[in-house]
């Protein structure tokens, strides 16, 4: 990975929260459930890129078990929220829970590194899936009344309201010193901690906002659902959509999440409207190329374009024309 | 005892799926995650063959590993080849998020060409068992374990004796002494790549032989291949083997204890803790 590692401006990120925060009073304006329905969806993905890509875009440390986090916040807000707690303690407690499990995955994961990391993250939870499948096998629908009160523009605002949320966080340790810590480790480690950067605190920091994170976006998953089974929330694609996310967007960045969310979630209703059971194959090959051809994602893209397009300007500047080359 | 001989049994053919992994990973430092995904492809390849064709499995075999080793080959030229020009750390993480790309397209491909269903192949001697004192040992699954076995052997010796086979192991030793040696290390990138997508489909044939396949048994393979790995530490194709049958035993000895419903956790915890543990594996050299 060879992220992207550019400071984001403040700007760009001001205007991302702006647009996300916009888009997220639509339900003034848009009473069509789906387009509602597929909002919350965006909100909910750019919120789990984000997560992601604090651990593994900024601190450079590749985690597949990220749908674990993911599915711990989900299972303690939802069995707490059937519980008669309020939504907000009970995805508190959800976020906890993730961040405790995440320090103490982290503490013991940190041993190990490069692809060690990936592979060992990857079967802790791959044995949470199935330890929740086996104890809670069975599907977990909202009680009656907290069926009767759901209002989707609530699930929207919320959805919304997480995503802005994150999206400001991971900017602010972006451009914090921790931040530039992490950015330090993924670099080099050695040199990292030669130059006086406590490797293993900053990761542990580093695990625990992205752990808690995800934990936050499972709660909300456990808000916007009515029914749904306790193991899916722990179902590797939830690891695999972020990553992909992350990638088609820019890891590292901070709007590349942003980006990769809008375009994953246009592409899969599209081509799933279209192309119904190719759709997958065309992720997947669009993911491999994406990895091959550009690894700085669209935020790559677009500053090439850019970049083109201020050389095309002077018109002798470039005698070739049209094939300028980034 | 007969949970422990099934065992065995299954053990193989995690020692022979682990150890293509192992060679691709040894040699050329990259962590193919779409392993399973290949022994997947390979199982339906032995299947058409088996049904379309009227073959024998065992005859089948021997068709699809060759053409296992030619798409091993393809993948190599594609895409492995620009990720092995990039230094360690960059390999590794490239080629795990290459090889989920190549896993979710395979399988989405195997679901369009041969639907979700469970597939295996029945053969005439396919419900036939040797009685052992009490113990039943069926003998499609002992005849799989032998073939695991010779594949094993044949393995260990091409890379002890034949004059690619020691190239293979230079590389992995040392890639830029090798190359000095006047070594083509890109072409034994390619050998070992394409050597360990026939193991792959070598694996995948026996699996849908005793046991069954389907399009999304990818990501439980690579698991079980990646355990074995970590188990037997890298660098020996009979210690690799001996850990799929340690694994093997493992589950089988778990699933008697707690029941049938742990037996995967079992595995993976083993993993987790072997790999915190002992992070060059159980017999592997630091």
């Amino acid at each position: 990975v060879t992220g992207g590692g550019r400071r984001v401006g403040v700007g760009r990120t001001v205007g991302t929260a702006v647009a996300l925060a916009l888009l997220g009073l639509a339900p003034l304006a848009v009473t069509r459930e789906d387009w509602l329905n597929l909002g919350v969806v965006f909100f909910l993905l750019v919120a789990l890129a984000q997560s992601w890509n604090v651990m593994g875009g900024q601190a450079g440390q590749v985690n597949l078990g990220h749908a674990a986090f993911f599915g711990l916040g989900a299972l303690a807000t939802r069995h707490l929220w059937a519980g008669g707690v309020t939504v907000p303690i009970a995805m508190a407690a959800g976020v906890a829970l993730a961040t405790v499990a995440g320090i103490a995955v982290g503490l013991a994961a940190f041993r190990l590194r490069g692809a060690y990391f990936a592979i060992g993250t990857l079967a802790l939870a791959e044995v949470l899936r199935i330890a929740v499948g086996n104890v809670l096998p069975e599907i977990s629908t909202l009680p009656a009344g907290a069926i009767a009160a759901y209002r989707l523009s609530d699930r929207y605002y919320a959805a919304a309201a997480l995503a802005v949320g994150t999206t400001l966080a991971v900017a602010w340790l972006a451009a914090s010193r921790l931040g530039l810590a992490m950015e330090a480790i993924r670099e080099d480690e050695t040199a990292a901690e030669a130059s006086g950067v406590g490797a293993f605190r900053v990761k542990l920091a580093a695990v625990a906002v992205s752990t808690g994170l995800a934990g936050l976006a499972g709660g909300l998953f456990a808000f916007y659902h009515i029914s749904y089974y306790p193991q899916h929330a722990f179902s590797p694609t939830w690891t695999f959509d972020a990553v992909l996310i992350t990638f088609i967007g820019g890891v590292g960045t901070v709007h590349g999440p942003v980006l990769g969310a809008a375009l994953f979630v246009f592409l899969r209703e599209y081509l799933a409207l279209r192309w119904v059971d190719l759709h997958l194959l065309i992720f997947g090959v669009l993911f491999i190329a994406i990895v091959l051809l550009l690894p700085g994602g669209l935020v790559e893209a677009t500053a090439r374009l850019r970049g083109l397009a201020r050389r095309r300007r002077p018109p002798l500047a470039d005698p070739a024309g049209g094939t300028g080359r980034a | 005892v007969q949970q422990l001989i099934l065992g065995v049994l299954l053990g193989g053919l995690y020692g022979l799926a682990a150890a293509g992994l192992s060679l691709v990973f040894g040699v050329l430092r990259v962590l193919n995650v779409a392993h399973g995904e290949l022994i997947m492809l390979g199982g339906y390849l032995a299947f058409g063959l088996v049904t379309l064709l009227g073959l024998d499995p065992f005859v089948a075999l021997l068709l699809v590993i060759p053409l296992s080793a030619s798409l091993g080959a393809l993948l190599y030229a594609g895409l492995f080849r620009f990720i092995v020009r990039h230094g360690e750390e960059t390999r590794i993480k490239n080629s795990l998020l290459v090889g989920f790309g190549l896993a979710l397209t395979f399988q989405a491909l195997a679901v369009r060409l041969f639907t979700a269903d469970e597939r295996s192949i029945t053969t005439a001697y396919r419900g036939r068992a040797l009685a052992l004192g009490g113990v039943v040992v069926p003998l499609g699954r002992l005849l799989s374990l032998l073939v695991a076995l010779l594949l094993i052997a044949l393995l260990h010796a091409f890379l002890r004796r034949a004059r690619w086979g020691q190239a293979i192991r230079a590389t992995a030793e040392d890639w830029e002494a090798a190359s000095l040696l006047g070594i083509d290390v890109r072409r034994a990138y390619g050998l070992a790549f394409a050597i360990g997508t026939a193991l792959a489909g070598a694996a995948g044939t026996l699996v849908s032989l005793g046991y069954s396949i389907s399009p999304s048994i990818g990501l439980e393979w690579t698991l079980k291949a990646l355990i074995v790995i970590v188990l037997a530490g890298l660098g020996s194709a009979f210690g690799t083997f001996v850990g799929g049958v340690v694994l093997g035993c493992a589950e089988a000895l778990s699933a008697v204890v707690f029941g049938g419903a742990y037996r995967e956790v079992v595995g993976l915890l083993l993993f987790f803790c072997v790999l915190v543990a002992r992070p060059q594996g159980l017999f592997g050299r630091s």
